[in-house]
C-alpha cells in the first residue's frame, strides 16, 4: 500500500468520526455555559439561517439513534414510556423524551436545551415533537409549511407559475424566521455572513452529489448503510460550516481516488444492493453483516436521500439573490425529501440501472409509519416495472424489542439462496 | 476432485434434516430422489439431540449405514444445530424445492408451522421466486391450533376430523395466540359446540393463509406443506376460501427435510455444494 493510499483511504471515515465528536462536544459545552441551541430535523433543518445567527443545532433524531447504535436506547424508551408515551409511537420521539426528562444526559455528552426549535411539515411527527418542547421549556417553535409533490410525475420546476408562487410562499417564511431568530439571540441579520453560509452549503452538497454518484463505481467506493450514515451525520450537522464543506472536499478526494484505483470495500462484492427505509439502529454493524456475509453490498439508499434533507440533488444557491435562492432550495430539497417517501419509484427505477443493482432491500419500520406505509405497494410496482428481486423486512429503527435476528437471518438467507442460485444457472447458460 | 462416494462404495445417499420450532424432521433419498427413510421427533430442549435422533431413526427405517450418506443439509430454524449437517439451506428455499419435487406443476407453496405461516412462489424448477411470512406475531400459524387444543383438552390430532362435524360454524374474529384461551372458552360461555368453534378456528387461520398467498401470488398448483398439511379441517378451510384444490401426501409434513435432502442430492451427482450464509445469527 503506498503512503497516498493509506492516508486517502478511510479518511472520510476517521475525520467523519472526529467531526461527529467535536460537534457533541460543542454540544455539550453549550449545555454546561447554558448557551442556546437550536432544535432541528433532518428534513429541512434550515441550518444556513441558523448557522448565520452561530446557534449550535441540535438534531433529535440523530441523537436518539445514537442511543440505539450504544445500545442504551431502551433506557430511554422504556423510562419515555414510564413517563406516559405509548409503545406504538415513534421511537425516536421516545428517546428524544427520555433525554430531556435525563435533563440531557446522552451517551455522547451533555445535550442543550432547546432555545429556538425550526421543523417543516416533511414529517407529521415533527409538528407534534416539537409541541412537546413548548410545553416543557416554552421553546419557540417555527414551523415552515413546504408544498409537497402533488403528484408522481408531474413536478414543477423554476419558471412554472405554481413553483414560483411556491417559492415566495417559502420565501415568506424564511424572512420571519430570521425575524425570529434576531429576538431570539439579539443579533442583526447579517447578510455577508448569510453568503458565506450558503457558499460552504454550495460546496457540501455539490460534493454530496458527487459522492452518490461516484458510487457506482465497480467495485462500489462505500457502504451505503454504514459509511454513508456517516458521511449523513456530518452532512447534517456542520452544513453551511467551513469545516463541513471542507470535509466533504476531501471526501470526494478520497473517493475519486478510489474509484481512479479501482479500490471497493474491504469484502469482496458479489450483488449490489439498494435498501429503501431507515436503518435498524439497535443491531447496526450486524444487520448489514447479514448481507455481506453473501457478499453483498448496498450501493446507494433512498435514506441517503431523504436524510441529507435532499441535499443529494446537489443544489447550488444563488449568492446574488441569497434568501430568494434559499427558499427555491428549500423547496426543492425538502419536497425530494418527501418524493424519497411518496414518490420513490421515480428515482429507485433508475437507479437500479444506474447502479447495477442486483436486489432492493425494503426495511419498513414499527416506528414510523410515515416512511413505511407505502413501501409494501412500491415494491410491488418495481417488481412489476423490472422484475428485480427483492426482500421486504420489517424491524425497527429504535426498539430492540421487535428486532428478531433468527427471523430475519431467514429471510435474508432465502434472498440470498434465490439470487445465487439464478446467478448459478446463468452462468452455467452462459458457458453451455 | 475426489471421487464420489457413488464410485468408492456403489451406493450414495442424501440426507435432510428439518429442525423446525415443533418438531424435528430427517429424511433420506436415493440417487432418483426417492424416499427411502423419514422420520419425526419432537424438538424440545435440545435441539442438537433432536437433529441427531431424527436423522439416526431415518437411517433405521431405511435401513441405511450413516457411511453410505455423502451429504447431509440442515434446515429449519435450528439449521446451524445440525452439527452433523455439510451445509445449511432455509426452510423456504427447502420447500419450495420440495414441493416441486413431489408435485412438478406447484407454483405456489403454503407452509404452515408450530410458529409461522409461509406462502412461497415458486417457478418450475423449484426455485423461489418470492416468499411472504408472518411477522412478529404466531396469529395464524400451529400454535394458535395447539392453543385451541389445549384449551379444550383436545389432542391436537383429533381438531381436523372434529372440526369437519361443524353444521353451524362461529365466526371467530381473532387468531391471537396469547388470546386463543379466552377467545375459545369465551365461545363455549355461550353454549356454542366445539365443533363449531373449531371450524371457526380453521377458517379464521385460512383467511390469514390466503391473505400471506395474495401478497406472492396465487397460481396453479398450490402444495400445502408442514405439519399442519396433516388436518383435514385446514386443508378443506383453506381449499374453500381458495376455491381450489390443494396438493396433499403424506409426505407434506417432511416437505423442508426433502428439499435439504434434494439439495444434499445435488453434490452428490454434481459435486455442487448448495449456496449457503458463512455465519449464523448471534441471538
Amino acid at each position: 500500500m503506498t503512503t497516498l493510499q493509506a492516508e486517502l483511504v478511510g479518511r472520510g471515515n476517521r475525520e467523519g468520526a472526529a467531526l461527529f465528536r467535536e460537534w457533541f462536544a460543542e454540544l455539550d459545552n453549550t449545555a454546561s455555559s447554558g448557551g442556546l441551541s437550536a432544535y432541528v430535523f433532518v428534513m429541512g433543518s434550515i441550518n444556513e439561517i441558523l448557522k448565520t445567527f452561530d446557534l449550535p443545532v441540535v438534531f433529535p433524531e440523530i441523537n436518539s439513534l445514537q442511543t440505539a447504535v450504544r445500545r442504551v436506547a431502551h433506557e430511554y424508551l422504556e423510562e419515555a414510556e414510564d413517563y406516559g408515551y405509548s409503545p406504538d409511537i415513534c421511537g425516536y420521539v421516545k428517546a428524544d423524551v427520555g433525554t430531556q426528562l435525563r435533563g440531557g444526559e446522552h451517551p455522547m455528552g451533555q445535550i442543550p436545551k432547546p432555545g429556538i426549535s425550526v421543523l417543516t411539515n416533511a414529517c407529521n411527527t415533527y409538528i407534534k415533537w416539537a409541541e412537546i418542547w413548548e410545553r416543557m421549556y416554552g421553546t419557540p417553535t417555527f414551523t415552515i409549511d413546504i408544498p409537497g409533490t402533488r403528484q408522481a410525475g408531474a413536478q414543477t420546476w423554476k419558471g412554472d407559475g405554481d413553483f414560483e408562487a411556491d417559492r415566495r410562499y417559502v420565501e415568506v417564511q424564511l424572512g420571519e424566521l430570521i425575524t425570529l431568530c434576531e429576538e431570539v439571540t439579539g443579533k442583526k441579520f447579517d447578510i455577508d455572513k448569510f453568503r458565506e453560509v450558503l457558499t460552504h452549503a454550495n460546496t457540501m452538497s455539490r460534493s454530496w452529489n458527487r459522492i452518490l454518484e461516484l458510487n457506482r463505481a465497480r467495485p462500489s467506493l462505500f457502504n451505503a448503510l454504514t459509511d454513508g450514515t456517516i458521511f449523513l451525520g456530518v452532512g447534517n450537522g456542520l452544513r453551511g460550516t467551513e469545516a463541513g464543506a471542507r470535509y466533504f472536499e476531501r471526501l470526494v478526494e478520497e473517493m475519486e481516488y478510489k474509484a481512479a484505483n479501482g479500490i471497493g470495500q474491504t469484502m469482496e462484492e458479489q450483488y449490489r444492493l439498494l435498501f429503501v427505509g431507515v436503518p435498524c439502529y439497535p443491531i447496526f454493524r450486524r444487520f448489514n453483516e447479514l448481507f455481506t456475509d453473501w457478499g453483498g453490498t448496498f450501493v446507494n439508499s433512498t435514506y441517503l436521500w431523504f436524510a441529507s434533507g435532499g441535499t443529494n440533488s446537489g443544489f447550488q444557491y444563488d449568492l446574488a439573490d441569497p434568501l430568494a435562492s434559499l427558499a427555491e432550495g428549500v423547496l426543492v430539497s425538502v419536497r425530494d425529501a418527501m418524493d424519497a417517501m411518496f414518490h420513490q419509484n421515480d428515482v429507485l427505477i433508475p437507479m437500479v440501472e444506474d447502479f447495477g443493482a442486483d436486489g432492493v432491500i425494503y426495511h419498513p419500520i414499527k416506528s414510523c409509519r410515515t416512511v413505511s406505509t407505502g413501501l409494501a405497494d412500491g415494491r410491488r410496482h418495481l417488481t412489476e416495472k423490472l422484475g428485480i428481486p427483492s426482500l421486504f423486512i420489517e424491524s425497527d429503527m429504535m426498539d430492540r424489542r421487535v428486532v428478531s435476528e433468527a427471523q430475519m437471518k431467514n429471510r435474508i438467507d432465502a434472498f440470498f439462496e434465490g439470487l445465487a442460485t439464478r446467478r448459478q444457472q446463468a452462468d452455467a447458460g452462459a458457458t453451455e | 476432485m475426489p471421487a464420489r462416494l457413488s464410485e468408492v462404495i456403489g451406493v450414495a445417499y442424501a440426507a435432510g434434516v428439518d429442525v423446525g420450532s415443533t418438531q424435528t424432521k430427517a429424511v433420506i433419498i436415493d440417487e432418483k430422489g426417492a424416499i427411502i427413510g423419514r422420520s419425526l421427533v419432537d424438538t424440545g430442549a435440545n435441539v442438537i439431540k433432536a437433529a441427531e435422533s431424527s436423522f439416526v431413526a431415518a437411517l433405521s427405517q431405511g435401513n441405511v449405514d450413516e457411511e453410505e450418506v455423502e451429504y447431509i443439509v440442515g434446515t429449519g430454524y435450528g439449521r446451524y444445530r445440525v452439527t452433523f449437517g455439510n451445509s445449511q439451506v432455509t426452510e423456504i428455499s427447502c420447500h419450495g424445492r420440495g414441493a416441486v419435487h413431489l408435485f412438478p406443476n406447484t407454483r405456489t407453496v403454503v407452509d404452515m408451522g408450530g410458529q409461522d405461516t409461509k406462502a412461497i412462489s415458486v417457478n418450475p424448477q423449484g426455485e423461489i421466486t418470492d416468499f411472504c411470512m408472518n411477522d412478529k406475531c404466531a396469529a395464524g400459524t400451529g400454535r394458535f391450533l395447539q392453543a385451541a387444543a389445549a384449551a379444550l383438552e383436545i389432542p391436537l390430532d383429533d381438531l381436523g376430523p372434529l372440526s369437519l362435524k361443524s353444521d353451524r360454524p362461529i365466526k371467530i374474529s381473532t387468531t391471537c395466540t396469547v388470546f386463543a384461551e379466552s377467545e375459545v372458552l369465551a365461545w363455549i360461555g355461550k353454549d356454542k359446540k366445539i365443533e363449531d368453534i373449531l371450524w371457526g378456528v380453521h377458517k379464521s387461520i385460512a383467511s390469514r393463509s390466503v391473505a400471506l398467498m395474495r401478497r406472492v401470488g396465487i397460481n396453479d398448483e398450490i402444495t400445502f406443506t408442514g405439519g399442519v398439511s396433516l388436518n383435514d379441517g385446514m386443508v378443506k378451510a383453506l381449499e374453500e376460501r381458495l376455491e381450489k384444490p390443494l396438493n396433499i401426501s403424506d409426505d407434506c409434513h417432511y416437505m423442508g427435510a426433502l428439499g435439504a435432502a434434494l439439495f444434499a442430492l445435488d453434490y452428490v451427482m454434481t459435486g455442487r455444494a448448495p449456496v449457503a450464509s458463512i455465519a449464523e445469527a448471534t441471538s
